[in-house]
């Protein structure tokens, strides 16, 4: 009987070809994809068709969650802190050099400005997750200071070519848009964009 | 160097020692799938889109006679309501008639088909435009600027977009996009007066407060 000899396989498999792809589809995330802004609170924007993109830069975000708390994001650290000091000499709230550091760092913002200083001294744990509850105050019946007038006058001042986009839960009730369309309204401020997610053209017929 | 060092650890002269090429690649691949992992899940493909909109300058200097007045029949006034309803009267409501006031939803055969109904020759007149341009007879900026033309046109409904307190952000969308499909060029976000709510309680009553109307808040 003749021996059988089993052939001795070697249990290394070739890579390279598999680094190849990995590294193809590396290449295609970092080209293709934004990094995901941290923010406050989740929201699903509603859908519509409109394709336009909205800009990279020069864009004031107002977010506005279910509930009708507002927080805004600016993108340059530089207008933050323009801004920041602006309303600090509105309000007489002293910020000192850390705090206004710090400030240039977070995305969002979305305190009162009386407890803005002590929010900044908190750390950044906390912050995130103390942010949600508050918001920036806006026009209501409980409580007369429109501090959002206040931020997005002085984000305007700052940078001319700022373009205001609000970013709003589906759910959101009317009356809280309409809160914030009309104080935007009221500082001339007549032409922005509503963030949504793209739906698909329903075909004609 | 490599070379040299062979020849001393080798110990056998003039047999050059072959060396393996090959080199292994799994670590590698480790590294890269650790980071298109790290890539997936920080960071977002798809860029938002945006809806452009710009509303009327709330000024109070504005009088009457420069607001721009609207003919009847080209007047459609949609009142978002509750539930995802759609209240709709086109031209002047008829307040002693509650039936004057109708109830459609967002739907394709909702909405939409009541606008596209009204909007008809323009809504053909783009359709046809589409076409050129898809079968390259003219260039976008051609498209455009005849889009324009052809939604610009006196005979062109003009929507008025009321919501009420009941109504959500993506009802406002919604509506807004209506607007988008059914190329209607000219429509405006207006605060709901008392008629249409007056209207709204009537209908739901089905009548009953017909002649209760104050007609002086009118």
């Amino acid at each position: 009987m003749p021996k059988v000899k089993v052939k001795r396989k070697s249990t290394l498999i070739d890579m390279t070809a598999m680094s190849d792809v990995t590294v193809l589809l590396l290449t295609f995330f970092m080209l293709t994809s934004t990094f995901v802004q941290k923010e406050p609170v989740q929201v699903a924007t509603p859908a519509s068709v409109s394709e336009i993109k909205i800009p990279e830069i020069n864009i004031l975000q107002i977010l506005v969650d279910p509930q009708g708390k507002i927080f805004m994001s600016l993108d340059k650290q530089e207008d933050r802190v323009a801004v920041l000091e602006e309303l600090s000499k509105e309000y007489n709230v002293n910020f000192t050099p850390e705090q206004v550091n710090k400030f240039k760092l977070i995305n969002s913002f979305g305190v009162p400005i009386k407890q803005m200083p002590a929010f900044l001294d908190l750390p950044t744990d906390d912050q995130d997750r103390l942010l949600k509850d508050y918001g920036i105050p806006i026009d209501t019946t409980a409580n007369p200071s429109n501090e959002f007038k206040a931020w997005v006058k002085a984000a305007r001042a700052q940078n001319p070519d700022l373009r205001i986009a609000i970013k709003a839960d589906q759910a959101t009730p009317y009356p809280n848009i309409k809160n914030i369309m009309t104080s935007l309204q009221d500082i001339r401020e007549n032409r922005y964009n509503l963030i949504t997610t793209l739906k698909s053209v329903p075909a004609e017929n | 160097m490599a070379e040299v060092q062979q020849k001393d650890s080798g110990g056998k002269k003039g047999k050059q020692k072959k060396m393996n090429i090959r080199v292994d690649f799994t670590p590698m691949v480790d590294m890269n799938m650790l980071l298109i992992t790290f890539f997936m899940l920080c960071t977002s493909l798809s860029k938002p889109q945006t809806m452009e909109i710009s509303m009327p300058s709330n000024d109070k200097k504005i009088t009457e006679e420069d607001q721009t007045k609207v003919a009847e029949s080209r007047a459609i006034t949609l009142i978002l309501g509750e539930d995802d309803k759609v209240y709709y009267y086109v031209g002047l409501p008829d307040y002693n008639d509650y039936t004057s006031l109708k109830v459609t939803t967002y739907d394709a055969d909702g909405l939409r088909a009541l606008l596209l109904d009204r909007n008809r020759d323009i809504v053909a007149k783009i359709k046809e435009l589409k076409k050129k341009k898809l079968n390259k007879e003219i260039t976008d900026e051609q498209y455009d600027e005849q889009a324009i033309e052809i939604k610009g046109v006196k005979t062109a409904p003009v929507v008025m977009i009321k919501a009420t307190d009941d109504a959500t952000y993506k009802n406002l969308v919604d509506a807004l996009d209506e607007m988008q499909i059914c190329s209607i060029s000219k429509y405006a976000i207006v605060d709901l007066t008392e008629g249409d709510e007056f209207l709204i309680d009537n209908l739901k009553q089905k009548g009953a407060l017909t002649g209760q109307i104050d007609e002086s808040k009118l």
